[in-house]
């Protein structure tokens, strides 16, 4: 599945180790949230993974004291029409400050990336989608009539020259 | 009324270029028909029974006459030559071909219009009341306000895929027109200590579990109406339900959580909102869009006009629509009209090209170039000086829209039904129809008084059968269509939930079952001021279905 990032196709160096599955010792790995709280709470041992995998239903409230050493957040769309994670995403970037790469997994269509930029995301394991077709999804659009995470500034600012 | 500026423009050209380039990849077949859905019905392109529909967002239901004829040619060019209003105050077209789509919206995007999310599991047309900026019992026009909302929710990147639809009405009068207490938002304009606010109602809807609103805040200051509304449809989209569609309504999420509990999560997280998340809608936006909305200029005028009070004298056909279809304006000497698209005969809230372009041409010579599409399906004329009534009437009668039947018996709220609507168990324009039928004698409809009858071809309920004072539900019963009544519903004020009375009844039997629950009121009423739903409160729902199982 081809990795987009900034406009261009990068290579995941990133490896999402499942539930159950034994953590490698090195190397870039993301867990599931409970897992990633379970290894930071003592629950179970084992090297401290720098990437979580959100699910639809997790709250990204618990992450909120580990974000700083966090270095990527996967969202997943297990379904394009489930929008929990577009919530997730807002509440990870404007509430909380997660400043690492926040990257959108799963059912990950063309048509979506537009609401997923501006959301706060900024990397996107598509399904089938090229760089082509992604960048120009995140070009149709240049008008944002509300604030978020990312994107254009928002028109009523423009309006009033602030 | 709201004109746009260069970034609403842009917007919408840019919406046209990117459905044009989501059809041509359909049409190559490089996007599925799965994938496909969710970007046409965000875009109101439904797949119906015979062909695409195209439904036409009217913001707020309020259309200048350029809009209306431009609407009047798109049916002409690109219909079968007719429309259809829509409860939502919207307009769709039930033949244009999926080719033609981005063509129809470039030639709406002239006007200032669009399809935006005028379907889909997003934020629909916020709806409010038809009488807007005019009626006597307003506290203030709500228009600037829906206004601020279409533009908060157009796009809104966190709420494009909801669990389901979802639906904003905005009053700002007692009496309210909106039916915010049905909506999965309600919003009633306030003052408290010289401030305006909001009174937020969530959780009202229709469909097939209907629910009447919870009043979640009794005052939400103005400047913080759209972060409160982020933080009530942020809790719906992480917590409403999405493994059954038909528990997917923010009204099933406060059922399940419980009224108190929803609050206190809505309440827990807009305390939770950052500074720098919060909207903070300058104070120069909000009066920009209000100057918008400013009331026409209308000359002084006697409250009396001698030309109308003699022209009733001369017509008793035009004094009779005059008592039933005029509504009280603010200013002395004018009043707002009701377009009636509810003549015996034709599918309700069906207007023709030639209707639309007639309608416009009299809101710009008669009625200050302001257009209305109410939420019961009727056009409306909202600023018309007394003085013009006699002769607007005559051009509407004209054009067979001088139907004197506002809010009367044969003004009824009817969706599509069977013969158009893929989901529909049952006709519903046959049989409504054929109830007109029985009250067509204009005398003996007046005499009956406001009574609101509202069908539905489904439990899906786009007919507002729950509201109706008498509802008409169709449904399907071993291939045959069968259709309940419900008694004592409403959609005001005092919105309530109509009742099944019984085993439903065939088509034929309709008509009857109907009349005889009419006369039995009229027989009962204490004088002809006793509203039906108010003469059903008194006695009870027990006569009145012993009267529609009567035989004759």
């Amino acid at each position: 599945m081809p990795l987009i990032k900034h406009g261009a196709e990068i290579a995941n160096d990133w490896t999402f180790v499942p539930d159950g599955a034994v953590l490698p010792e090195t190397g870039k790995v993301s867990v599931s949230l409970a897992r990633f709280l379970a290894l930071k709470r003592g629950q179970e041992n084992g090297p401290l993974p720098d990437g979580v995998r959100l699910g639809p239903a997790d709250d990204p409230a618990e992450l909120e004291p580990y974000l700083p050493e966090l270095q990527l957040i996967e969202v997943d769309f297990p379904k394009y029409t489930d929008g929990r994670g577009y919530s997730q995403a807002q509440l990870l970037r404007r509430r909380f400050g997660y400043a690492g790469e926040l990257r959108a997994v799963g059912h990950v269509l063309r048509d979506q990336v537009f609401y997923m930029h501006r959301s706060g995301f900024d990397a996107y394991e598509t399904r089938r989608a090229t760089v082509s077709e992604v960048t120009e999804a995140l070009a149709e659009l240049t008008v944002a009539y509300q604030p978020a995470a990312s994107g254009p500034r928002v028109a009523f600012r423009k309006r009033h020259g602030a | 009324m709201y004109r746009y500026d260069q970034f609403d423009a842009r917007l919408v050209a840019e919406r046209v270029e990117q459905f044009r380039g989501q059809v041509a990849r359909r049409l190559a077949g490089t996007l599925t028909e799965d994938e496909f859905k969710p970007l046409r019905l965000q875009n109101g392109v439904y797949l119906q029974l015979h062909a695409y529909m195209l439904r036409i967002a009217i913001p707020y239901g309020q259309l200048s006459p350029r809009q209306l004829r431009r609407l009047g040619e798109i049916a002409r060019d690109y219909d079968r030559g007719f429309g259809h209003f829509t409860t939502r105050q919207n307009i769709q077209f039930n033949w244009v071909a999926l080719k033609d789509i981005p063509e129809v919206l470039e030639k709406l995007a002239e006007v200032e219009m669009h399809a935006i999310q005028t379907s889909g599991n997003c934020i629909r047309n916020t709806t409010t009341d038809h009488f807007a900026g005019a009626a006597q019992d307003e506290l203030l026009d709500p228009r600037p306000w829906c206004e601020i909302i279409r533009q908060w929710s157009t796009f809104h990147p966190e709420f494009a895929f909801l669990p389901r639809k979802f639906k904003i009405a905005v009053t700002a009068a007692e009496h309210d027109r909106a039916a915010i207490r049905v909506h999965d938002v309600g919003l009633h304009i306030r003052e408290r200590n010289g401030e305006v606010g909001f009174e937020v109602w969530v959780g009202g809807g229709q469909g097939r579990t209907p629910v009447i609103a919870t009043l979640v805040n009794a005052f939400v200051p103005e400047r913080q109406i759209l972060d409160y509304l982020e933080a009530s449809m942020r809790v719906y989209n992480r917590y409403g339900r999405r493994d059954n569609k038909y528990k997917a309504r923010i009204k099933i999420l406060v059922t399940e959580l419980g009224e108190a509990e929803y609050i206190r999560q809505v309440e827990e997280e807009f305390a939770a909102q950052r500074e720098g998340e919060k909207i903070d809608l300058p104070r120069a936006e909000i009066d920009r869009i209000h100057s918008y909305f400013t009331p026409p200029a209308l000359a002084a005028k006697l409250a009396v006009s001698k030309h109308f009070e003699s022209a009733k004298v001369a017509d008793p056909a035009f004094a009779r629509w005059a008592r039933v279809n005029l509504h009280p304006h603010k200013a002395a000497g004018y009043t707002s009209v009701t377009v009636s698209l509810k003549p015996q005969g034709i599918a309700p809230g069906d207007a023709t090209d030639t209707q639309m372009e007639l309608v416009a041409d009299l809101a710009e010579q008669l009625g200050h170039g302001d257009i209305r599409v109410s939420h019961a399906q009727n056009l409306i004329l909202p600023h018309v000086a007394l003085d013009d009534v006699p002769e607007l009437y005559k051009a509407l009668d004209a054009a067979g829209l001088g139907a004197a039947n506002e809010s009367r018996i044969t003004d009824m709220i009817v969706c599509p039904g069977l013969d158009f609507c893929n989901l529909a168990n049952a006709r519903s324009i046959p049989v409504a129809q054929a109830v007109q039928a029985v009250f067509a004698d204009p005398a003996y409809e007046e005499d009956i008084g406001k009574l609101h009858i509202n069908v539905s071809g489904c439990i899906n309920a786009c007919g507002h059968h729950h509201v109706g004072h008498i509802g008409i539900l169709g449904v399907d019963k071993k291939g045959e269509e069968f259709y309940q009544i419900l008694l004592g519903g409403r959609a005001d004020e005092k919105a309530a939930l109509g009742e099944i009375v019984g085993p439903g009844l065939r088509a034929e039997d309709v008509p009857g079952a109907i009349h005889r629950v009419v006369e039995y009121y009229r027989a009962q009423r204490t004088s002809p001021d006793e509203k039906f739903i108010d003469a059903l409160e008194r006695i009870g729902h027990q006569p009145f279905q012993e009267a529609l199982y009567a035989a004759d």
